[in-house]
Order: C-alpha cells, then sequence, then structure tokens
C-alpha cells in the first residue's frame, strides 16, 4: 500500500536529461521492422535516431548507455486511452457531441502518465468515451511526464473523433439509482442499433449542407460580393473535416453487423473509418474491415464483461492480422497501459504470431493507424528516439522497463526512480508533521480555537471548487468507456 | 453615475433624517492615523466626510462647525474593504444552513424539470443577462457579518449557471437596493461547473470549454450581422434580437475559473482565443505559475479559502503530495503574485463566516505578505481591476465615504473595527464570535448581533466607546 502511495507523489522529480546526443550500445535491439540487432547500438542525436547498427561510434559529448543483456524496443503505443482527461471522459448528454474536444481538457499532471511511462509507453491515442454515437474530437500525445499540456501534444499528428456503436450510444437513459443521486438521466434518441446508424447519417447529412454554405460563402467573396457569413457550428466543423480527410474516426464496435453497418453508412457518406476500436467480432469480418482500409484495434483476451462481447476470442488479433488487417492492442485503462509489451505476448500463444508481429501490434501497427508510422512505432533511422530498455525480453512477463526516452529525453529511470521515492517520502512527512504540529497548537488555544470539541456545523468543510465539475470517476462512468 | 451617487446620498439623508434629526451632516475623524492607500500613510491626520464623500483628508484640518466629531486618537482609518468577488447582496445566494460551502450549492438544482436540452443552441445554464444590480437587496443578513470585518464594497455576481450574469460593485449598505450599486455592469462570471455524466449538455468539462467557445463565436457572428444591418437596415434582412448574447455583449470583461495549474494553463490560452479582457479567479496553486501569470499579464483574483485539511478526515486516509504542498503553499501565492508583480486581489466567496475570513487574511500576511500590501489588495487594488478607482479604494478627496476605523492593525487577532462608513453612513461593528463558533458573528443567521445601523445616543463624539459588549456569545 505504501508503495502505491509513494507512486502517487512522484510528480515532481519526472527527471529530463537533457543531451544532444546519446548511444544505447551493445543491446539487444528489436527495431521491429527491420528484425533484431544482437548485441546493437542505437545513437540518438537531438531527438531523432541517426544510426541503428552493430558498430557505432559515441559523438563528443554523447551520453553512453551500456545495453548488454538488456534489451531496447521502441516507445509502446496505445491506441485506445482515457489517461490524463480533467472533468470526464465523456460528454454524455448528447448523441452527437462532436463539438467536444479531448484536447481542451488534457491534464499533464495525471500520475498515470508517469506510470504508463514505467511501463514503456509513449504515445497515447486519448479519446473521448462511448457514451454517444458521435463523440468528441480526439487527440494523440507524447508522455512528456512534467511538461505543460501544450507539449504533451503529438506534434503533426492527424486528430481523430469518436464513433461508438451498440449498447453504450444506444442506451436511451439512466434510471434513478444510486450514482445519480436519485434522479433519472435524461433520455435521448437513439435506442437501437438502427438508431445509431441512424443518428451518424443524419449528423453527416448536416453536415454536408453546412459544408455546402460554407463552400458557398467563399465562392460569393472570392467574387467580391458582402455576404453575411454562416454561423460557425462547432458540432459540425469536424465532421466536415472527417468528410474532407482531415480527422480520423475511431469507432468503437463489438457486434459484425454493427461494424458492416457503419461500413456501409461510411461508404453511403463518403468517409472512412481509421480505425474500429474494441472490434471483438472483428474476425467475423475482418475481409470487409481490411477492404474498407480501416485498422483494428483490439484487447488481447479482454471479453464477456457485458452481453454485446460474449461472442469474442483470445485468437482475434491473430485471425484479423492473417486476413491483412493492421491489428494494434489496446489497454483502454490506466493500469492496462502500463505493460501492453505482455499483452502483445498473449498473441503468441493465441494465434501464433511471431515475436516481431507481437511487439508490431503495441508498436508500428498503433502507429501506422494513427498516421504517425513515419515518426515513431520502430528503432530506424530518422525516426523520434522514443526508446525503451528493458532488462529482459518485453514480451517475457520477467521483463522490466530500466529507463524510457522520449524525442532523446530520459523521462523514466528505474534507478532514479527508487532514489525518487525516498527523498519524496520524506518531504511528505515534513509537510505532515508541519501539519501535525499546527493541529496541536490549535487545540492549544483554548476557547475559540478549533479544538476538536468545537462543533461548527455552519463552517463549510469541503473548498469550493468551481473548475471541477465531476466527481471522481464512478465504476459505471469507466465501463461507458469500453 | 453622477445621478445615481446623488441618489446614494439623498436616500441616505432621507432615511437618517427620518429617524435622527440631529444626525449631522458632516463627520469629522479627528487626529486618527491614516491609511489612505494612495500614497503615504499619514501619522495623525483628520477626514473630513460629507454628504457620503470624503471632502478632505490631512493633518491640520480646521474642522467645520456644523461636523459631528469622533475623537480618532489611538484608531487607524482604513478605505473601506473591498471583496473582489462574492454574492454578498444577494440574499437568495446566502448559503443555505448546513449547505457545504460550495458555491451555487443553492441554486444547483431548479424546482421544475427544463426542457431536454439538444446543444447549445438551446443556452443551456445560460444566465448571461442576469444582472447583480437588479438581485442586490440590502436585507442581505450577511451584509452586517461583512461590515462587521470591515467591508464595505463587494464585486458582487449573481451565482447560478455557467454564464452567471453581469456582475456590479456595491457598497454594502443602502436605504434601497438601487442605492448600492456604484458600477454595474463590471463583468461576465463564467463558472465552468457540468452537471456529470448523467446530466444534460454540457456535462463534462470539455463541454464547457466546447459551450463557451461556441458562445463566444455566436457572439462574434452577431455582432456582424448586427453592424451590417445598422449600415443598410432598408432592403436588409433584420438579424433576431437574442437576449442571451445582449448579456455576453455587455460584459466588458469576463471572470475564469482556474485553481490547479493545468487549469491555469488551460484558462490562460482560453483566454487568448475568446479575444475577451479575463479576470482569472481561484488561483490556489499558483504558486507553480507565477511567470506564466506574470507573462499573460492579466489581473486574477485569489480565492481566500484557503485549502485544508479536511475536518474529521479519515486519519488512515494519507493526501498525495501535490495536495499537501497545496495546503502548505496556497496562502503564498499572493505575496508571490505581489513580489512579481501581477495584479492581484483578494476576495471571499459569501460562504465564509467573518471571523474566518479575518483568519484567511492574516494567513496570507503570515504567508509573506506585507500588511500593506494585503490592505492594497483589500482595496485599490480591487478598484482598479473593476475601473472604479477613481471612486473607491483609497482615503482621497472627493472619494465615496467607505471606511473602515480600527483599534489596531487591521486584520491582527486583538484587533477591533469601531466604526464602518459606508457611502458615508455609519455603522457601529459589534465583536466578531470566534470563527466559527456559535453564533458566528453575523452570517448568515438572522439572529446574531452583527454591524448595526448607529441609532444609540451616544454617537462617539468624544470617545471611542467600547462597542464589544453588544455581542451576546
Amino acid at each position: 500500500m505504501s508503495l502505491v502511495k509513494l507512486m502517487v507523489c512522484v510528480l515532481v522529480v519526472g527527471c529530463t536529461v537533457e543531451a544532444d546526443s546519446i548511444l544505447i550500445r551493445n543491446a539487444t535491439v528489436l527495431t521491429v521492422t527491420k528484425g533484431t540487432i544482437e548485441k546493437g547500438s542505437v545513437l540518438v542525436v537531438d531527438g531523432k535516431i541517426s544510426a541503428v547498427g552493430k558498430n557505432i561510434s559515441a559523438p563528443a559529448g554523447a551520453i553512453v548507455i551500456d545495453g548488454s543483456d538488456k534489451f531496447l524496443s521502441p516507445g509502446l503505443i496505445d491506441c485506445h486511452s482515457h489517461t490524463a482527461v480533467e472533468g470526464g471522459v465523456n460528454e454524455g448528454s448528447l448523441s452527437d457531441t462532436s463539438m467536444v474536444n479531448i484536447l481542451d481538457v488534457i491534464d499533464p499532471m495525471d500520475i498515470n502518465i508517469y506510470r504508463a511511462l514505467a511501463g514503456g509507453l509513449t504515445v497515447s491515442n486519448v479519446l473521448h468515451g462511448s457514451a454517444n454515437a458521435i463523440g468528441g474530437q480526439t487527440i494523440v500525445i507524447k508522455l512528456r511526464w512534467g511538461k505543460p499540456a501544450k507539449d504533451l501534444i503529438f506534434e503533426g499528428a492527424k486528430p481523430g473523433i469518436k464513433f461508438a456503436l451498440g449498447e453504450n450510444p444506444k442506451r436511451q437513459g439512466y434510471p434513478p439509482d444510486f450514482f445519480s443521486g436519485g434522479q433519472a438521466a435524461e433520455r435521448r434518441y437513439p435506442g437501437t442499433r438502427l438508431g445509431v446508424e441512424d443518428e451518424i447519417r443524419e449528423d453527416f447529412t448536416q453536415a454536408k449542407i453546412y459544408q455546402a454554405k460554407w463552400k458557398l460563402y467563399k465562392e460569393q467573396t472570392a467574387k467580391g460580393e458582402h455576404p453575411v457569413p454562416p454561423r460557425k457550428d462547432l458540432r459540425l466543423e469536424p465532421l466536415v473535416e472527417v468528410l474532407e480527410g482531415k480527422r480520423y474516426v475511431h469507432a468503437h464496435s463489438y457486434r459484425a453487423d454493427e461494424i458492416l453497418a457503419l461500413i456501409r453508412t461510411a461508404d453511403e457518406m463518403g468517409f472512412k473509418i481509421r480505425t474500429f476500436q474494441h472490434v471483438l467480432e472483428g474476425y467475423k469480418v475482418a475481409k470487409e474491415i481490411a477492404a474498407h482500409g480501416a485498422g483494428a484495434s483490439t484487447f488481447s483476451d479482454w471479453y464477456g464483461y457485458k452481453y454485446e462481447v460474449v461472442d469474442a476470442t483470445p485468437y482475434n488479433a491473430a485471425i484479423m492480422t492473417r486476413k491483412g488487417v493492421i491489428v494494434s492492442l489496446n489497454s483502454d485503462s490506466d493500469e492496462l497501459q502500463r505493460h501492453l509489451n505482455w499483452d502483445a505476448a498473449k498473441t503468441i500463444r493465441y494465434g501464433g504470431m511471431t515475436e516481431d508481429q507481437a511487439l508490431a501490434m503495441v508498436t508500428i501497427n498503433p502507429a501506422k493507424q494513427l498516421g504517425i508510422d513515419d515518426k515513431v512505432g520502430s528503432i530506424e533511422v530518422g525516426k523520434s528516439g522514443d526508446l525503451v530498455l528493458y532488462d529482459k525480453h518485453p514480451l517475457s512477463n520477467y521483463s522490466r522497463v530500466l529507463k524510457v526516452w522520449i524525442d532523446g529525453h530520459e523521462y523514466f529511470d528505474r534507478e532514479q526512480d527508487l532514489k525518487d521515492r525516498v527523498q519524496l517520502a520524506s518531504q511528505k512527512k515534513a509537510l505532515l508533521d508541519k501539519e501535525a504540529a499546527e493541529d496541536a497548537a490549535k487545540r492549544q488555544n483554548g476557547p475559540g480555537g478549533r479544538g476538536p470539541g468545537g462543533k461548527n456545523p455552519a463552517t463549510p468543510e469541503k473548498k469550493p471548487d468551481a473548475t471541477n465539475p465531476e466527481p471522481p470517476q464512478s465504476e459505471s462512468g469507466k465501463q461507458v468507456a469500453r | 453615475m453622477n445621478i445615481a451617487r446623488v441618489f446614494v446620498c439623498w436616500g441616505a439623508l432621507l432615511w437618517v433624517f427620518a429617524l435622527h434629526a440631529e444626525v449631522p451632516l458632516a463627520v469629522a475623524i479627528k487626529d486618527a492615523r491614516v491609511v489612505t492607500v494612495s500614497g503615504p500613510e499619514l501619522p495623525k491626520a483628520t477626514v473630513l466626510l460629507r454628504n457620503g464623500l470624503i471632502e478632505d483628508v490631512g493633518p491640520n484640518l480646521t474642522v467645520p462647525a456644523d461636523a459631528w466629531v469622533i475623537d480618532g486618537m489611538g484608531l487607524t482609518v482604513y478605505p473601506g474593504f473591498f471583496n473582489a468577488l462574492s454574492t454578498w447582496g444577494i440574499p437568495d445566494a446566502a448559503p443555505a444552513a448546513g449547505a457545504p460551502g460550495q458555491r451555487g450549492a443553492v441554486t444547483a438544482a431548479p424546482a421544475t424539470p427544463t426542457p431536454r436540452v439538444r446543444g447549445p443552441e438551446d443556452r443551456p445554464q445560460n444566465y448571461s443577462y442576469e444582472r447583480a444590480a437588479d438581485l442586490v437587496n440590502p436585507t442581505d443578513k450577511r451584509l452586517e457579518g461583512a461590515r462587521s470585518l470591515g467591508f464595505t464594497t463587494s464585486a458582487t455576481f449573481p451565482n447560478r449557471g455557467v454564464f452567471t450574469g453581469l456582475g456590479a460593485v456595491v457598497n454594502l449598505a443602502g436605504e434601497r437596493s438601487g442605492n448600492m450599486v456604484v458600477l454595474q455592469p463590471i463583468g461576465e462570471q463564467i463558472v465552468l461547473r457540468g452537471g456529470g455524466f448523467r446530466s444534460g449538455y454540457p456535462g463534462s468539462l470539455m463541454g464547457l470549454f466546447a459551450y463557451v467557445r461556441q458562445m463566444y463565436l455566436d457572439l462574434d457572428q452577431y455582432q456582424q450581422a448586427k453592424q451590417s444591418y445598422t449600415a443598410h437596415t432598408t432592403g436588409a434582412p433584420r438579424p433576431p434580437y437574442d437576449h442571451d448574447l445582449e448579456g455576453l455583449l455587455e460584459a466588458p470583461r469576463i471572470l475564469l475559473p482556474a485553481e490547479q495549474v493545468q487549469q491555469i494553463d488551460r484558462v490562460l490560452a482560453f483566454s487568448k482565443e475568446l479575444k475577451q479582457p479575463t479576470v482569472l479567479y481561484g488561483l490556489h496553486e499558483a504558486f507553480n505559475r507565477i511567470d506564466e501569470l506574470k507573462q499573460a499579464n492579466i489581473p486574477v483574483l485569489i480565492n481566500l479559502h484557503w485549502p485544508e485539511k479536511p475536518k474529521e478526515s479519515d486519519p488512515t486516509d494519507v493526501p498525495e503530495l501535490r495536495e499537501l504542498e497545496l495546503r502548505a503553499k496556497a496562502p503564498s501565492v499572493p505575496s508571490l503574485l505581489n513580489t512579481a508583480g501581477v495584479k492581484f486581489a483578494l476576495y471571499s466567496e459569501g460562504t465564509d463566516q467573518p471571523a474566518d475570513i479575518k483568519k484567511q487574511v492574516k494567513k496570507a500576511i503570515d504567508a509573506g505578505l506585507t500588511r500593506a500590501d494585503a490592505i492594497r489588495s483589500l482595496t485599490l487594488s480591487p478598484a482598479e481591476i473593476y475601473g472604479v478607482a477613481d471612486r473607491l479604494g483609497t482615503v482621497d478627496r472627493g472619494k465615496i465615504a467607505n471606511l473602515v476605523v480600527t483599534k489596531g492593525d487591521a486584520f491582527e487577532d486583538k484587533t477591533t473595527v469601531e466604526y464602518v462608513f459606508v457611502d458615508g453612513e455609519l455603522f457601529r461593528p459589534t465583536k466578531l464570535a470566534p470563527p466559527g463558533g456559535p453564533g458566528g458573528g453575523g452570517g448568515a443567521r438572522p439572529n446574531t448581533t452583527g454591524a448595526h445601523r448607529d441609532e444609540a445616543d451616544d454617537f462617539g463624539l468624544s470617545s471611542a466607546p467600547n462597542q464589544t459588549q453588544g455581542a451576546n456569545n
């Protein structure tokens, strides 16, 4: 327990070693795309991988890391995360909430960023929840722990939008219960899978009309006329971006029928699904998913938690891979994201994937799905210096992460972390002791002081907090995200 | 404005005459230490009040024959304190008995179910057009307590919804509501408080951001449409009148909440995006964002309700380091911002008891804020932030006669408030109850003895009688 508590306080010390170049040598280098190099070296200069091979000499001033008996992999990438979102992952009120944007509410202080880093994760696709047919806008972040929110944004990564099919978006409301303080949630359309498709079709129909209005306006102004500009609608703008190929669609889905239905709707409306998320029945319609050009981001072996996920199999990832779908394994969880490499290993047991195929599912494949495979996802010259050093092979569940670099900066170091814990614990103890001393002094103040006997019913106990509208995520809130 | 001021004076005078024919037109506080705030302290000076204004200040003033004289020996005169953000004066916004100190807790649940919100177009939680000036009322029970501590003025904002409405600078006494208002509207307060996962739109923080953003985009378009219609009223379709946007249009500035560091970063960026003159409020974790706030060059209001260890907390529940640091360092924020040269003022939302506010201010002083800077952040600074420094915030000739006269330095434990003047009208405070103790020194309770209009015969003409006997606790 105290360990967990200590992890909580590893807030301040996300130390970064600044240097122009880093050479990691003599390690087993798992490039993922170009095979494995025994006793290999990787040189990172100015944040980019500048050399990968057997014998690389360190430039002057480079930090040299001895990788003997250790393993080096590209930074892991999670194509489905809800980490670092402040104030609720779902705007669950409407069936189309495409006006909301995860970008607005990234919380760089979320301790789960650091914990994910400690598990080798370097890139996350941070998604809106799945409460509605068309959810909020999404972004890709790099886990640059300790930096302000704007510095977490993955430069050049295309933004996305969350869609959701099936049980979650077709929930019409909730009966009054404990979590709602006895109040029923408002009922809303749709109530069936048919309605979910209709909602998406309707929203894109509106988006096309909106697109046409702006097109006309631009034509008129080009001709020198002075028309009143149409109202800028934050809900429809991102849908127009989807139609114009400027924004990826990440569609939460489970059942084969709803997957096919969305492909038909997308074809009809003229947009592409970039990834099907979860997609637990993807193995039934893998050819159709591949033909649409969509990727599949699934769980390794997580299913059976509700009715629409009963017909699932841990062979899903392997089957879809063999049918030509680009498959990634995602976490959808603050916990699971800390060991995605072990999840990848399960596809070797279930489906006979090769080591490279397995690792690809948490590195280069999610990078391809997010359109960032030219920048990250493998150890290749020219890509970002996003690297993870392990003590054992990352597909072994005995492996531990020793160091993590993003853009050549060290963001996690296991030894340093263990040292920091001691320091942070003493820092914490000092503050607690100070508070205890103040409490004791107050008790001695006698009448007028706030002794334990002084009843104080009218004094507010909680600090007013206008900026934090939601209570901590409830169990039920979390379920909706899956 | 002048007309309004004349009204204030006449209102006060008529009332006073009705009760006491002998009440003076002028009051002279003689030989007191005067903390003018605008300039150096005057160790021994006279302050002359007439017709609700400060007629003159200075050493060696000739006291006019018609002035009632208060012996100021041993007393200190400050400008009346100015609460930079609260609901004081709006009786409905007073916290109900036993309600948590959450701003807006009282009005959170509407009595009748509202129709289903289909999106930002339905303008949910929007009260942008409500005016504090229309809602204030001198009968608000909290005003007595506030005056007992020396507060004479408040930047009062209505407190429901996301766009809460147009605030007003109000004086904390007056015969009628209209007499209280000094200036309005002074801004639109935005509260980023969603209804939660199961509520209507907006339920989440990102929903709130999208909503506020859409409103200001709509405002842009509304202004354009209005302008273009004004230019061509004949032969052009007229834009519809939009009640909700008119509220935003009138606000000279917006107030945005930011408590933690990531919220400060976020809201600073948002303020630039909205292109509205902005004031931030909250700011407890600002000790880690001093440089950024300095660079942003926007005024901030610091919440005096310092984060504290929750009472009766589970002793086995060890808080996070960040929370502990917050509790330890929050009271140092005013001092740090002051050193950095950031314009700031202090506020109490209106849920705390006066005696608690006194302790909260003291805590900021103990954490490094000089007394002079503390006084400034409760007088001239808020007046400057809201654009009323020409009439409030200092003890200077021509300013509104809002004064607090203490025995001892303000906000010290042993210090007593002897006289409070609001628009020249005298109030005699009573002793503050111990913080949070029974009888709470005024506050929201109707049966306590707080500062009251002086109707007694002893007008404190020649001496400053000990007024502490008034409190019966």
